[in-house]
């Protein structure tokens, strides 16, 4: 499996690229760059470019540029001098092999965690401006094979994994008879509308992950909650039309999941270990629509659990006893202010938290979200060579004891779980929910 | 089936049943619901493992179901759910199956006199529409957004009318969707099809498309608008001219268009739901005119008041006269009645509910844990565990409220002067 | 020789700060405009609070991550723009001239710390140069306009410095020191200089969603 990733590395064919860049003329180009950056654009972008003072600063915080000893093509500023700068200085006057380039670098060199927002002294946003880079390119017709894959399942069944409106509901009654095994009366109440909170959760989840529907379900049963999921689409929080700068996918799929929240007529939707979803619906794909804040309060599962471990809703037969290290996922920690919330909460079900550094804010990112991993396994290898320096990070902490590798976040497990096995760390990776699981009290 | 003026409108509470006492013959029982003549309770009731039914006023189903889901009131009263037995679902009203059975079923649709169900079915991954037990002729390997028309003779969904694998994007974007009604599909193909509507006389179909990546309109029996937006959302058909209505996106602004062309003079931050008057003279829609402001906008104008959070559930009285909402600011609910708001506000608030003459709006209402009534701004004395949404005697001069306290389910006819009071 | 200095002394210094306060109004009435009219959402997410934290917190020396990494740029960063603003403000000479011209005078510096002052720009200007020359992360995104906006920066100090000392040729020095320090300041609103307008509104807007919104440290 690695052998043939390797292989991979050498030329890296993509065929949403090569195809998307057949069809491109200097016109269209240009058009959809002006729209983009005349149009659509406006004060940020301008700051953004015209303060920058090319200083490099932002270079020591991005995982790539320090995974590739240092090469300034990887830095934040170096990114953007790659795409925008040009694209700015030529007037949109760009070949269709740049745009191919273009789109590669900011589709799959960054992982739009903002950590070099913290690191440029004028606060100066780069993700965005990949982001921007990504509109672009979506409006070219030039991003990915695998992420557009994914748009498209977005735009047509409004989740993440082609799963059709039946499959998922059938998915979830498969569940609570799984879990009825357990708890004989666990219902995973389905359209229960005036229920406090609506659990939603990302397409891999019935698709590839049943067990955590399952394990949440357990929680829900045994802390009592008066909870309930939809039985339509706009279940699914994630959030792949958000990365490949199909906005207009991306609001679609969060009105779906806004208005079937409202439909339920909810206090709350309480949200799965997921971090580029919270992003989606607490950050950008609300403010498209309109809604400065989401119109229905969002709560993560961190923030959740830590609710009901703190109002004992929850208790802890027996801490977990191997050490374990906190990997903090920047959508929920950077984005969402839970550091400190997902501490209590490891330290509340676990013997022994040993972290790694840097941590909270400061941590390196996965390297697989903001889309990257969902570019698919042509850029595997962009994903394990751009990311040696996690594998440090990690190891160090093993070093130090920790033997289980916490990730609160769908996309930051898959991405750790690939650098785990690249690297041969020998970690075990788990979500906060399956040691939860573990060490809560449940009936018997 | 008693129509609403053959209800009993007599004031006064009669208790109907104790649903506390169900508990002792069955497992578990799930969440109630109620007749809309507030006449039965009904409830899924687990018997053993594997083994469902349906409990009414604390008499069962005949038949035994290995699993029910969804049980809902139709209207008419009639009391449908979904219903699996040897691995096959099929619907059942009043304890009866249909005897189309299938993969699966979901979405379940009544039309407004509740005569007609609608669901969506899959047999052996193919998937198409049942209304009344009759099947689709036709069936897609997928199918979304199912519609049942206004007066419940026909069903329409987007479909997918070209199979492609996972991964062929281009494929993809030459088009495999398409609109189907009563499963007879459009010629043309489109890369999305989303919400549908079908017309009044059931004639017409629309529904907003995506034509490539970027470019969206809305397509009316297959033909599109000869114009492209950014981004559009549902279209309505207007119940008396016919015309198409759809809010629409162009450079970064929302706008109400008609059949095409640009109607309202002003642009919004966001608009949708659009929705015609019951006499057809009044257009409104939701909408935010600045970022992060959410209100009414009644024939483009919109009310002055505006909310951070939410605005939902609008609806126009009878008499189209009069537009009420539901809104949120922060964390409580409020009532907004043609731009005025009412006083007291709410921990949660359900869709307003307007009396025959427009002249009273109800609710169903939560505050500190428990249910109750507001009238015209005025909140009933008594609240209770749970209620159902409140419904106005044909005169308009009394409510019919559906409650359930320490498990007991009531049924109140109260008349209006009495909450007014 | 004289009437050159007369024109670059009178008419064109208005010119220039006619055109440094023109140009630094209108980039800010601009960029606010901009705002206005195409992402208003910003202004619902600006907080006081917060813009300042960040303001304050990246004001600091050695008060960020990044800072702490850098400890030498640090110190040549802060060193710098503090002597850059406040040396030609409260510089002997320049508040004489403006005595003599207006009536109107304050604090000054003391020559020889004014003197200090300088030659920590010049100083700290040299260390950018080769900062952008040796390293390879600087060089990478540095342009020619990088070069010519540390020498337009460089040269009112270096030039003024020579002036200071009289060393040769004074009128001709003076004059150049005169019109480097003009092109200086109309530099700030239209080039990359305008960083001293744009900083703290990128840095109050990052400040702002990162406390307001993200609940999180932005430094």
């Amino acid at each position: 499996m690695t052998e043939a990733a390797v292989k991979e590395e050498k030329k890296i064919t993509d065929e949403g690229l090569e195809v998307g860049v057949q069809n491109l003329t200097a016109e269209r180009i240009q058009k959809v760059i002006n729209r983009v950056l005349k149009g659509e654009s406006g004060a940020r972008l301008k700051a953004y470019v015209d303060t920058c003072v090319h200083c490099g600063l932002c270079s020591e915080a991005c995982h790539y540029y320090l995974s590739h000893d240092k090469d300034p093509q990887y830095s934040p500023v170096g990114k953007v001098k790659q795409t925008l700068w040009k694209m700015l200085k030529a007037r949109g006057n760009v070949s269709a092999d740049f745009i191919k380039r273009a789109s590669e670098i900011a589709s799959t060199e960054c992982n739009a965690c903002k950590r070099c927002a913290m690191y440029c002294p004028f606060g100066i946003d780069i993700a965005y401006m990949m982001l921007t880079v990504r509109r672009i390119c979506h409006l070219l017709g030039v991003t990915p094979l695998y992420i557009q894959d994914t748009a498209h399942s977005h735009a047509v069944t409004m989740n993440q994994m082609w799963i059709k409106d039946d499959e998922w509901i059938d998915t979830l009654q498969w569940q609570e008879e799984e879990a009825q095994a357990e708890i004989p009366t666990l219902r995973i109440p389905l359209e229960r509308e005036g229920a406090d909170i609506m659990y939603s959760v990302i397409g891999p989840e019935p698709k590839f992950q049943a067990q955590l529907l399952y394990q949440a379900a357990v929680i829900m049963d045994v802390a009592g909650v008066d909870w309930t999921m939809p039985a339509t689409p706009g279940w699914d929080n994630s959030d792949m039309a958000m990365y490949t700068g199909d906005n207009e996918i991306m609001g679609r799929v969060k009105r779906a999941h806004f208005e079937t929240a409202a439909r339920l007529r909810v206090n709350r939707i309480v949200m799965g270990e997921c971090g580029h979803a919270f992003r989606s619906v607490y950050d950008m794909g609300n403010r498209w629509l309109g809604w400065r804040m989401p119109p229905i309060p969002i709560v993560h599962a961190i923030d959740f659990y830590y609710e009901l471990i703190q109002n004992k809703k929850i208790t802890i037969t027996e801490k977990f006893k191997e050490p374990v290290t906190l990997h903090d996922p920047c959508n929920v920690i950077r984005g969402g202010g839970l550091a400190e919330k997902a501490r209590y909460v490891v330290n509340a079900i676990c013997e022994e938290l040993i972290e790694m550094h840097p941590n909270r804010e400061h941590n390196y990112c996965c390297c697989a979200g903001g889309g990257v991993i969902n570019c698919g396994p042509p850029y595997k290898m962009t994903r394990m060579d751009g990311n040696r320096i996690k594998a440090e990070q990690l190891f160090a902490a093993k070093s130090r004891g920790a033997k289980i590798l916490i990730a609160p976040c769908h996309n930051c497990h898959s991405g750790l779980e690939d650098i785990n096995h690249h690297y041969g760390l020998g970690y075990e990776i788990k979500f906060i929910s399956d040691i939860l699981y573990e060490v809560m009290d449940k009936p018997a | 089936m008693l129509t609403r003026i053959e209800w009993d409108w007599e004031p006064g509470s009669r208790e109907i049943a104790n649903i506390g006492q169900w508990q002792k013959k069955f497992n578990w029982i799930e969440e109630p619901y109620v007749s809309p003549n507030g006449e039965r309770i009904a409830a899924i009731v687990n018997l053993a493992e594997g083994e469902f039914n349906v409990c009414v006023n604390g008499e069962a189903w005949e038949t035994v179901f290995d699993k029910i889901w969804h049980l809902r009131f139709a209207p008419d009263g009639r009391l449908a759910a979904f219903v699996s037995e040897m691995g096959e679902w099929t619907v059942a009203v009043d304890g009866s199956a249909w005897e189309h059975k299938f993969g699966y079923v979901w979405d379940m649709m009544f039309s407004p006199d509740g005569k007609n169900i609608a669901v969506a079915v899959q047999q052996d991954m193919k998937y198409s529409m049942a209304l009344n037990d009759v099947v689709w002729a036709e069936t897609f390997s997928n199918m979304t957004n199912p519609t049942l028309s206004p007066d419940g003779s026909r069903t329409a969904a987007a479909v997918q009318v070209v199979d492609f694998s996972e991964g062929q994007i281009h494929k993809f974007q030459e088009g495999v969707f398409t609109a189907a009604l009563d499963g007879k599909t459009w010629d043309a193909q489109f890369v999305n099809v989303w919400r549908t509507a079908i017309s009044a006389d059931s004639q017409n179909l629309a529904a907003e498309v995506r034509l490539d990546l970027y470019d969206y309109t809305i397509a009316v029996n297959g033909t599109p608008w000869p114009q492209t937006f950014d981004c559009v959302w549902e279209p309505i058909i207007h119940p008396q001219n016919g015309a198409v209505i759809a809010p629409v996106r162009t450079n970064g602004k929302w706008f109400l268009a008609q059949d095409g062309q640009i109607l309202w003079d002003r642009k919004f931050v966001q608009l949708w739901h659009p929705m015609v008057s019951p006499n057809g003279h009044t257009l409104a829609a939701i909408v935010a005119p600045k970022y992060g402001r959410w209100t009414m906008a009644v024939d483009g104008r919109p009310w002055r008041v505006t909310f951070k959070d939410l605005l939902t559930d609008a609806v126009f009285s009878p008499d189209g006269k009069r537009v009420a909402a539901v809104a949120k600011n922060d964390a409580r609910w409020l009532m907004v009645v043609d731009g005025a708001v009412w006083q007291n506000t709410f921990d949660r608030v359900w869709q307003p509910i307007f009396s025959p003459t427009g002249e009273t709006v109800a609710a169903k209402i939560e505050r500190n844990g428990k249910y109750s009534l507001a009238v015209n701004d005025r909140i009933w004395h008594q609240a209770f565990d749970a209620i159902w949404n409140p419904v106005f005697s044909p005169e308009g001069d009394k409510i019919l409220l559906r409650t359930l306290q320490d498990d007991i389910y009531t049924r109140h006819v109260l008349p209006i002067e009495e909450i007014l009071r | 020789m004289h009437s050159i200095y007369n024109f670059v002394s009178g008419p064109l210094a208005w010119l220039a700060f006619i055109l440094f306060i023109g140009g630094c109004l209108y980039r800010l009435i601009s960029l606010m405009v901009l705002v206005h009219r195409k992402e208003k959402f910003i202004y619902s997410y600006m907080s006081l609070k917060y813009s300042l934290r960040s303001i304050f917190r990246w004001s600091t020396p050695f008060a960020t991550e990044n800072m702490r990494r850098h400890p030498a740029l640090t110190i040549v960063a802060f060193a710098f723009h503090i002597c850059l603003i406040l040396t030609p403000l409260f510089l002997l000479a320049h508040v004489t001239l403006i005595e003599e011209s207006w009536n109107l005078s304050w604090w000054t510096l003391p020559e020889g710390l004014a003197e200090i002052m300088t030659l920590i720009v010049v100083a700290a200007c040299v260390f950018f140069l080769v900062r952008r020359l040796v390293n390879p992360e600087v060089r990478y995104v540095t342009s020619v306009s990088d070069y010519i906006l540390l020498a337009i920066v460089a040269a009112p100090f270096i030039t003024g410095f020579l002036v200071y000392y009289q060393w040769f040729g004074y009128q001709t020095l003076l004059i150049l020191h005169i019109l480097s320090g003009e092109v200086m300041l109309v530099a700030i609103p239209f080039t990359r200089l305008s960083h001293m307008l744009f900083a703290p509104l990128t840095r109050a807007y990052m400040g702002s969603e990162f406390g307001g919104v993200r609940h999180a440290r932005d430094w």
